[in-house]
């Protein structure tokens, strides 16, 4: 009996970590959604009066676009994300050079973000290596706009998470007994079938994670669209930015974090009830 | 079921789709021109890079005291976060769990704005030191869970033992569970470490003047434009992240 009261007495080893997050994460998170009902002071920061004026001064048009378009980019990009991953995590799962291949998807994973998104600017840039070579061969009079839009938007945020949706689908393809789908198709299923009804469903907490792993950095992005988006693929994480810096409109700023914060929320749990109901069925 | 052709083909563009900027970005931080049409072979931006660009360098000293002490922070955290979770009771389990897993679903560009809301209320001058704060902030999750599924691959019946065989609580820490932990440490200093050196939004907002890092360096050279020397330092990183891949790759069943 003693020796459970030992373990219970590393509890409080724990402690520390529970005060840092709540500290850190935890009371910060709640300092925005009580700057988000403060007053603007113009110099940035608030002052301590309570305003509306934070969220009035989001709900326009102009906003309502924005907010809408940087779902709609999330969602492609996710949803693209698990298309690529499902058959290239399946294939990996089951190779002969899997530790290898792995290993390539890894690399990428573990790259610099700032370094991935300069490598498209350096070949798709209005001063990049494609326009360079055309205008040098004399294909084109003067350069082509490749970036600056929503699609180099798409583009990037696909190379940067990509790995993000490979690597909790291979974790969970790999743990599959590989038998069952043999037995589905001496059962007489076809190819086909054994793909939606026995791979599909025995995977969707891994469809599920990296649905989430890409969703969330991409709804939260600020470099990707700041360094290859144009004017009209501005998304939320640019108006945060502007907001606090240039704007200085804190309460404004906070509003918009807030917003975000319970749209991410709702979808993961959309995301996550979602995938128990189909399980229960 | 083998996978078929189409997963090869998929599996081979993706494959094409990651290496080719990478290794388009490597090849060209060793031209001779200026601008992106290969002249010839040189090193002349390497030999800038490390002759006359002393505000980068001083970037990645500020990157390297950030991500050292704030991995150092972090595994110590996370090591003791790890252990209650791992002998603690369900209760305790389950309010350590909805503490790791809030981090996760919050994406980072709120982490950074909430801790400069944070930082500018308690009045605390944005520095390398809130940089630090912030860095310890998002790598205990990660560190803590690393070490956590380390320990769960021992029973926890050897730690009774020794308390049993008369250890005493200081010594059954030294002596077995550390001991235990010690891989899932060294993979949980290399993953806060790789993080924090890596972190470019959450930093971005809370860098004051004079303290800003390696990414924040990146950024805002990428943001003036293409040039060689932005190559030449992917280059070296991407040595310096292969290297860190190889070594992780034995612990990334703790990091999925």
């Amino acid at each position: 009996m003693k020796s459970s009261k030992l373990l219970k007495s590393f509890e409080s080893y724990g402690y520390v970590y529970l005060f840092w997050l709540i500290v850190f994460f935890l009371i910060p998170v709640l300092a925005i959604l009580t700057y988000s009902f403060l007053t603007r002071d113009f110099q940035g920061g608030v002052r301590l009066q309570f305003s509306l004026k934070g969220y009035r001064d989001i709900l326009n048009t102009t906003y309502l676009t924005v907010f809408l378009r940087t779902v709609f980019i999330s969602l492609i990009s996710s949803t693209l994300s698990i298309f690529v991953a499902i058959p290239v995590a399946y294939y990996i799962a089951y190779s002969r050079f899997k530790n290898f291949l792995l290993l390539l998807v890894i690399i990428p994973f573990w790259t610099n973000s700032l370094i991935r998104i300069y490598a498209w600017i350096f070949i798709l840039g209005n001063n990049g290596l494609i326009n360079q070579t055309l205008l040098r061969l004399g294909i084109i009079e003067s350069y082509i706009k490749f970036m600056y839009n929503n699609f180099a938007v798409v583009l990037v945020l696909l190379y940067t998470y990509l790995p993000f949706a490979i690597l909790p689908l291979y974790s969970s393809i790999e743990r599959l007994e590989k038998q069952i789908f043999e037995a589905a198709l001496d059962l007489g299923c076809t190819k086909r079938q054994v793909f939606f009804k026995v791979l599909l469903p025995n995977i969707k907490q891994g469809i599920i994670s990296a649905f989430v792993f890409v969703f969330i950095p991409a709804i939260g992005t600020y470099a990707v669209p700041e360094l290859v988006g144009g004017k009209s693929s501005r998304l939320i994480g640019n108006e945060i930015a502007r907001q606090l810096t240039t704007a200085k409109n804190w309460p404004a700023a906070a509003a918009i974090s807030s917003v975000l914060l319970v749209i991410t929320i709702v979808a993961v749990l959309i995301f996550m009830y979602g995938g128990e109901k189909r399980e229960t069925r | 079921m083998k996978p078929g052709n189409f997963s090869k083909i998929v599996l081979l563009f993706t494959l094409l789709f990651f290496y080719i900027p990478i290794v388009v970005l490597v090849i060209f931080s060793f031209n001779s021109s200026k601008s992106p049409e290969w002249t010839g072979f040189s090193l002349r931006w390497y030999y800038q890079l490390f002759t006359s660009s002393n505000h980068i360098w001083r970037t990645f000293v500020n990157s390297l005291i950030v991500g050292i002490s704030a991995s150092l922070f972090s595994v110590i955290i996370g090591t003791l976060g790890a252990i209650s979770m791992y002998l603690g009771s369900e209760k305790f389990k389950k309010l350590m769990w909805t503490t790791t897993y809030i981090p996760f679903i919050v994406p980072d560009i709120i982490i950074g704005v909430s801790l400069l809301i944070f930082f500018t209320t308690v009045h605390l001058k944005l520095s390398l030191f809130t940089i630090f704060l912030a860095h310890v902030t998002f790598s205990i999750p990660y560190t803590m869970m690393i070490i956590l599924t380390r320990l769960q691959d021992f029973d926890k019946s050897i730690i009774e033992a020794a308390y049993d065989l008369g250890a005493a609580r200081f010594t059954t820490l030294r002596k077995v569970i550390i001991p235990i932990a010690f891989p899932g440490v060294v993979a949980a200093f290399f993953m806060a470490f790789t993080l924090s050196i890596d972190d470019f939004v959450i930093t971005f907002f809370v860098a004051g003047p004079g303290s800003t890092t390696l990414p924040l360096q990146i950024f805002s050279m990428v943001r003036f434009g293409i040039s060689p020397v932005i190559n030449a330092i992917s280059t070296l990183l991407l040595v310096g992240t292969i290297f860190i891949s190889i070594f992780l790759r034995r612990y990334v069943r703790y990091i999925i």
